[in-house]
């Protein structure tokens, strides 16, 4: 009785160990080609492939991806999150060198279907389309901000909001810290400019 | 019975949704549009099929006390295999449907049709079996799936045919019930007609 | 502060039954009558809570540290089965009087999604709960799974009481039965989505 219980309990192990090892790689391929189109939705045309990074900011540490374009940094792509109404709104939100918000993506949001769900939406994302922080207040209206809420969703948008604002900041802390390589790409190219521009962003 | 009959029975006279009232979890958690619907009811299928084939061959060899126990394992180990495929090649419905295709497992359609009729009858016959019901799970989640769609956010299978929003409640968890009322009487209304 | 918002979340905001439909079954099939309503939310309480706790200790003790995570769904409705099977057997002993109440339940739990639902939950979802998304750590697991199973009782037992009304009435005869049942549930949920928002 318990021997072939045990017996079919091991032949199903063993199927399983079986199909996850076949699978392995089509599973890390499809979760890898995800993120690689978010980036490219995000950013604009580069060359070759994105290079992973970390930093680490406040003790935890953030992912995030850098493009190159005829040898210089076209951008980053930065997944951030901020708590929404059904658990955490998480995009990928790309950082051209010069600060400006090019493009964003909702990797992962559990919001109300029909409600903050929409924010997945190109609507909603078309807010955050070639928007330069300086000159834009990222908040919603009804906190004094610049940007029209999601109908019936405030909660969403101030998420999704807060996720652009910290992929900014983990931004600035890339382009401003002392990781070494986001470094040496800007410097090489677009120096002056991007220098000019995180001045005028900190005014 | 012939194998044509296995598979149609349970498109209608056994439909599993709206005769037998089987597996409700994820027939109102899934249907919030067609294709989601379909892609839980075929997600279903696959584990169906595959479990009754399995669990009739190996019935014989299993002890009377341990046969629930051996069987959801066996369930378990397809439903797993399905996750992985899913993982590998549909990545977003397997991210739409999260949860619910683990809990595919506890679905009683599935152990349903291995106590009832896969661990007494043959291999072909349980794999036909398993075919019928899971196509008449497919229809129904699909039916619900595209008349919530269609009343919650005005679109079919995705193509929007209103400009603005539908009747949101049928998206949301009370139009979930409230629809699936209505099908059941839909459905008892018209098989009582022939 | 935190538990608060753990417990009004998961009984009134994203109830178990009424918002994310996790055990259906029983919610349609042993509501007919109040007792029978609270003897399976009893028993369901029990076995979500301690069945949580040990597919959690299970998840982070043994199956991250050996690798073996593909081996979660199989290896938590074991536990699910095993444990439900214990309990019946010491509540047998332990406590007749119990058994008698909850006994004829407790079968019925293996095959309950809420209990495999609420287990796979905390593992592999990031909740927020007020502050930034993390995973749950033991306690608020248990707290959180506990908040469920309540939010669950609730919901069955508020149902069972309306289906009593119910079947004092006279209900068209297609609509009998499951049909009525589930105007009823949508009514129901329509009710408590009025608690969203509230955390």
């Amino acid at each position: 009785m318990v021997l072939s219980l045990g017996i079919i309990c091991l032949a199903s192990s063993a199927i399983l160990a079986g199909v996850y090892a076949l699978t392995k790689e089509p599973i890390e391929a499809a979760a890898a080609a995800k993120t690689n189109n978010a980036i490219r939705q995000v950013l604009p045309e580069f060359d070759g492939e994105p290079q992973a990074a970390t930093i680490e900011a406040d003790g935890t540490t953030y992912d995030y991806y850098v493009v190159n374009r005829d040898g210089a940094v076209a951008g980053y792509a930065i997944t951030a999150s901020a708590s929404g109404f059904g658990g955490p709104v998480t995009l990928m939100v790309g950082v051209t060198p010069e600060g400006i918000v090019y493009r964003t993506s909702v990797l992962a949001q559990s919001e109300t279907p029909g409600l903050g769900a929409k924010c997945s939406e190109p609507e909603f994302a078309a807010h955050f389309e070639n928007l330069d922080p300086a000159k834009t207040k990222l908040a919603v209206k009804k906190d004094g901000g610049d940007i029209d809420a999601i109908t019936a969703s405030t909660i969403t948008s101030r998420a999704y909001i807060q996720a652009v604002n910290n992929a900014l900041a983990i931004f600035r802390s890339i382009t401003e810290g002392t990781t070494p390589d986001v470094a040496t790409g800007a410097s090489t190219a677009g120096d002056t400019q991007a220098s000019a521009d995180v001045q005028s962003e900190e005014k | 019975m012939g194998k044509m009959k296995l598979i149609t029975k349970g498109l209608v006279k056994e439909n599993p949704t709206f005769v037998l009232l089987l597996g409700m979890c994820p027939t109102l958690a899934t249907t919030t549009s067609a294709i989601n619907g379909m892609g839980m009811g075929l997600a279903t299928m696959f584990v169906l099929v595959l479990s009754n084939m399995a669990i009739s061959a190996t019935a014989p060899y299993i002890p009377d006390k341990v046969r629930i126990p051996s069987y959801i394992v066996i369930i378990a180990a397809f439903v797993t295999v399905l996750q992985f495929i899913m993982q590998a090649y549909t990545p977003a419905m397997y991210e739409t449907l999260g949860l619910f295709i683990p809990l595919i497992v506890v679905n009683c359609i599935v152990l349903g049709r291995a106590e009832a009729f896969a661990n007494k009858n043959s291999v072909i016959d349980s794999a036909c079996d398993g075919l019928g019901i899971g196509l008449g799970f497919t229809m129904s989640l699909t039916i619900l799936g595209l008349v919530r769609e269609i009343l919650g956010s005005g679109s079919v299978f995705g193509f929007k045919f209103i400009s603005g929003d539908g009747i949101l409640a049928f998206v949301l968890a009370p139009g979930a019930f409230l629809a699936l009322a209505y099908l059941i009487v839909i459905f008892r209304k018209i098989t009582r007609m022939n | 502060m935190e538990y608060l918002i753990i417990l009004v979340s998961a009984i009134f905001v994203n109830n178990i039954l009424l918002a994310q439909f996790l055990g259906c079954c029983p919610f349609l099939g042993v509501s007919n009558k109040l007792s029978t309503a609270v003897g399976m939310s009893g028993a369901v309480c029990f076995v979500i809570t301690l069945a949580t706790l040990v597919t959690y200790l299970l998840q982070y003790y043994v199956l991250v540290p050996l690798h073996i995570e593909f081996m979660q769904t199989i290896s938590f409705i074991l536990v699910i089965a095993a444990l439900v099977q214990m309990v019946e057997i010491i509540l047998k002993k332990i406590s007749p009087s119990l058994y008698q109440a909850l006994g004829i339940f407790l079968p019925l739990i293996t095959t309950n999604c809420a209990v495999l639902g609420i287990a796979l939950i905390v593992v592999t979802k990031e909740f927020t709960f007020g502050g930034e998304p993390h995973m749950l750590n033991l306690a608020e697991t248990v707290v959180y799974a506990f908040a469920s199973s309540l939010g669950f009782g609730l919901a069955m037992i508020l149902f069972a009481g309306l289906r009593e009304q119910i079947a004092l009435n006279k209900v068209p005869k297609p609509f009998r039965g499951i049909p009525i049942a589930l105007v009823t549930a949508s009514i129901l949920a329509m009710a408590f989505m009025g608690f969203s928002g509230l955390v």
